[in-house]
């Protein structure tokens, strides 16, 4: 038997949660009442706004243009009329100008024509990548057109795509690959015509069995060149350094990008939106989100607008208890927030509510050195030295231990037997020691 | 409106479920066997000594938690240094022994260093060292165990003591340690001398009945540390629960191993590769200290290569002191003195950092 790969250096195996929703087939979601478009939902600067309030949109139309290089367009997902420009306070507690859109109450929905697109040249399908407000849909909302810009002088070897979904819970993806493979395999070859790789590889986690045989299937159809590497689960195998490290067995080194070793990292579900967007003309104004935790009475993966408030999805999916926590996101990096008035972005990979014993709080104890965080981290650094030091203040030591590698990705805190605010602190860290 | 009881946290919003708690109380779970296997041996007296221990041990942790105004009596570890505390006592050890113990570990060494986790040295091996330096008569006299009852013994020397004064008087030269023991006539179990009998006539070859009562139990030492056997059982559970990795006890008893068979022979006449390490590993201290002491996390390396540097030093000084020292016991002072270099240890073994492969590659 083969042997399926993985990444070496640390790594937890949390109870992955995927069986709660993942035979939940992608519902849309009804177009909600109002819709909240925030002007920041990417990493790099806000868009600036074309509308004011009062003025009528059409659905697909752009509203926000992309301030400056790092930056992303903002298109209304529906016909309707701009009521308000409001502060909004996001999941991640970013506070963005944004958009109210109060739909038509009939035809609220674009229709997207499907139009040929094999003529398209690199360029243009770069342009169409850009215009379209597509961004990273990952969680890290990475602005795509600038990923899919291979600088000159620069060669991919590996177009590497992340169908991963390493983080409990969320199944968005899975479903994704599942259900619309041939849309995904084809946003893929799409991708491969702007970035030229000499090889391309879908990642697929194991406990993702039907979604790998899907994607063989189609590729097998269409006699593509992409290979379909399952890989054995172990979280965060989803960042891209530890994806290409399991797929490609190359390490990024630390503040360099996945081009310096020569590939390009990108998530299924931005295949799917690259290729709705190219063949459809159709920009980035829905996604699929997985609602799910133990508080919720139905999970299920809905596809919704993005601007739909949570509570909407809320009240979709029922909740059966009383939640404890709201977490935009997976458990391991999302965000907890407790306004449900906050709206979906385009990074929103999951909405989940925990009862208070899914949550396992627990209170802080003293550090006693037993080195588990050590073990679990995938980065290779000190996580209880690091505290220590961010405890004490010493903020420039910490980053002399290599803080700035730390991606935030809660391996070590969620070992740590002390419960100790370990990721909390680094990003505390970061802030005043980048200061 | 927002719902006041919305819990905002940092992530991760999940947890494994572990608890330093849960880390301390399985831990005294795994040594209970081995004690409850002293209260039979060695009987009711084992078992006061084990209770003061734990008593006074809880109750310096009460009155100095009244000063912090803190509350740390349930997160078990001052219970566990208790145990661990009575389980390293002989049981005629008098009563003031474990409690002066136990105050001076919990007080002197886990307090004024500020509380768990901040201490250098383990508070029950500090407590063990400080009582066996202040009453050495009285902490080198052992009962004989209820199973060696009526077995024509010498008197209450341990396995390891009676070796060692065997060959200070010199007149064992050429003798391995079991035929030492012979010669004294020191006593075993029956038991153990039908089962070396039974290895014998199929194997040809079978350990010594003292190696057997060594690892089953039947021999003179402290409350907690005869039954290697029992000792053993509790670090697999510590394994399979994963609170304690291999590395510690296993480059521990490896490294001690390979002195004691290699150059253990010298010291009565022997040649290389000669010394009878099984029979060592088995008395003692030994596993007590290479499964339960040494893996303590407070005072051992962070990383895995720390621990296996940190067990190659415990073998190594566990083998100098146990051969050439004048004392019989030396696994706690072998441990402190590795502990000393715990934090140079931790300074320069550090763990790998992703990526730096690549740089070196490339540069
Ligand atoms: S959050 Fe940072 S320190 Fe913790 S395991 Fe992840 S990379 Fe390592
Ligand atoms: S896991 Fe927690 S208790 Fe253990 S060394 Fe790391 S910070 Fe300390």
């Amino acid at each position: 038997m083969q042997k399926i790969p993985t990444f070496r250096k640390g790594g937890i195996h949390p109870d992955d949660k995927k069986v709660l929703s993942n035979r939940q087939a992608i519902e849309r979601l009804p177009v909600p009442a109002e819709l909240i478009i925030p002007l920041s939902q990417h990493i790099g600067a806000p868009a600036l706004p074309l509308k004011q309030k009062g003025d009528r949109v059409e659905a697909g139309e752009k509203i926000g243009q992309g301030a400056s290089f790092i930056s992303a367009d903002i298109h209304s997902p529906v016909n309707g009329t701009v009521t308000a420009l409001n502060k909004v306070t996001l999941a991640n507690s970013v506070v963005s100008d944004a958009f109210v859109i109060t739909p038509d109450t009939e035809n609220p929905m674009g229709i997207w024509e499907e139009r040929p697109y094999e003529a398209f040249s690199a360029a243009e399908l770069q342009k169409i990548v850009k215009d379209l407000g597509i961004v990273g849909a990952g969680g890290a909302t990475f602005p795509t057109h600038i990923k899919l810009t291979v600088p000159r002088g620069k060669t991919v070897d590996a177009l590497v795509v992340n169908g991963v979904e390493c983080e409990p819970y969320l199944t968005a993806d899975h479903r994704l690959m599942l259900e619309h493979s041939e849309m995904v395999v084809r946003g893929v070859m799409l991708v491969a015509r702007m970035t030229n790789p000499k090889k391309i590889i879908i990642g697929v986690e194991n406990n993702k069995k039907d979604a790998i045989v899907a994607l063989r299937k189609v590729i097998a159809e269409h006699d593509f060149p992409i290979v379909v590497t399952p890989l054995k689960v172990k979280y965060p195998q989803g960042d891209e350094k530890q994806l290409l490290k399991a797929t490609i067995k190359r390490e990024i080194p630390s503040g360099k990008l996945p081009l310096d070793v020569g590939a390009v990292v990108l998530n299924v579900a931005t295949a799917f939106a690259i290729y709705e967007a190219v063949a459809y003309n159709k920009p980035l104004i829905e996604r699929i989100v997985t609602v799910s935790g133990e508080a919720i009475a139905t999970k299920r993966n809905l596809r919704v607008l993005i601007g739909t408030k949570v509570a909407d999805l809320l009240a979709y999916a029922g909740l059966a208890e009383e939640a404890e926590t709201y977490i935009a996101g997976g458990p391991m990096m999302g965000f907890a927030f407790y306004d449900d008035q906050t709206p979906i972005i385009k990074g929103t990979s999951g909405i989940l509510a925990f009862t208070e014993e899914a949550h396992k709080q627990a209170p802080v104890s003293p550090c006693i050195s037993c080195g588990r965080c050590i073990a679990a981290c995938p980065m290779g650094l000190q996580p209880t030295k690091l505290y220590r030091l961010i405890d004490h203040r010493q903020y420039s030591e910490a980053m002399a231990t290599n803080l700035m590698d730390c991606k935030e990705c809660g391996c070590c805190a969620f070992v740590c037997p002390a419960h100790l605010p370990l990721v909390h602190a680094m990003k505390l860290g970061k802030r005043l020691g980048r200061k | 409106m927002e719902k006041p009881k919305i819990v905002v946290s940092s992530s991760p919003h999940i947890h494994e479920g572990s608890r330093t708690s849960s880390i301390m109380w399985n831990v005294s779970l795994a040594l209970t066997p081995s004690a409850l296997w002293g209260v039979y041996v060695f009987g009711f007296r084992a078992l006061a000594i084990l209770l003061i221990s734990i008593a006074s041990s809880l109750l310096v942790e009460f009155l100095l938690q009244r000063i912090s105004h803190e509350s740390t009596l349930s997160d078990g570890s001052a219970f566990l240094t208790g145990l661990l505390i009575g389980m390293n006592m002989p049981a005629d050890a008098a009563f003031v022994v474990p409690i002066i113990a136990s105050a001076f570990a919990i007080f002197v060494v886990k307090w004024t260093f500020g509380g768990l986790g901040a201490n250098w040295i383990n508070p029950a091996l500090a407590g063990r060292v400080f009582v066996f330096f202040s009453f050495t008569g009285l902490m080198n006299t052992y009962r004989m165990p209820r199973t060696l009852a009526g077995v024509d013994t010498v008197g209450s020397a341990s396995i390891l003591t009676e070796i060692k004064l065997a060959v200070g008087s010199g007149t064992v030269q050429g003798l391995q340690s079991t035929e030492i023991l012979e010669q004294s006539s020191y006593g075993h179990t029956q038991f153990a001398q039908s089962l070396s009998n039974w290895f014998t006539a199929l194997f040809n070859r079978g350990p010594s009945p003292y190696t057997i009562d060594a690892f089953f139990g039947n021999v003179a030492g402290c409350i907690g540390e005869v039954s290697a056997f029992l000792l053993l059982l509790g670090g697999v559970y510590l394994l399979i629960k994963k609170i304690i990795t291999w590395h510690i006890p296993v480059s521990f008893i490896a490294t001690f191993s390979l002195l004691a068979w290699t150059f253990g022979g010298f010291r009565n006449g022997l040649g290389l590769f000669q010394g009878d390490f099984v029979l060592q590993i088995f008395s003692g201290g030994m596993i007590l200290g290479a499964v339960f002491m040494a893996t303590d996390m407070v005072t051992s390396p962070v990383t895995k290569k720390g621990m296996v540097i940190f067990g190659i030093g415990i073998g190594f000084f566990t083998f100098l002191l146990r051969y050439f020292g004048s004392l019989p016991e030396s696994i706690s002072l072998a441990i402190i003195l590795m502990n000393i270099f715990v934090p140079t240890i931790d300074r320069y073994i550090t763990p790998k950092r992703f990526g730096e492969v690549v740089k070196e590659a490339q540069s």
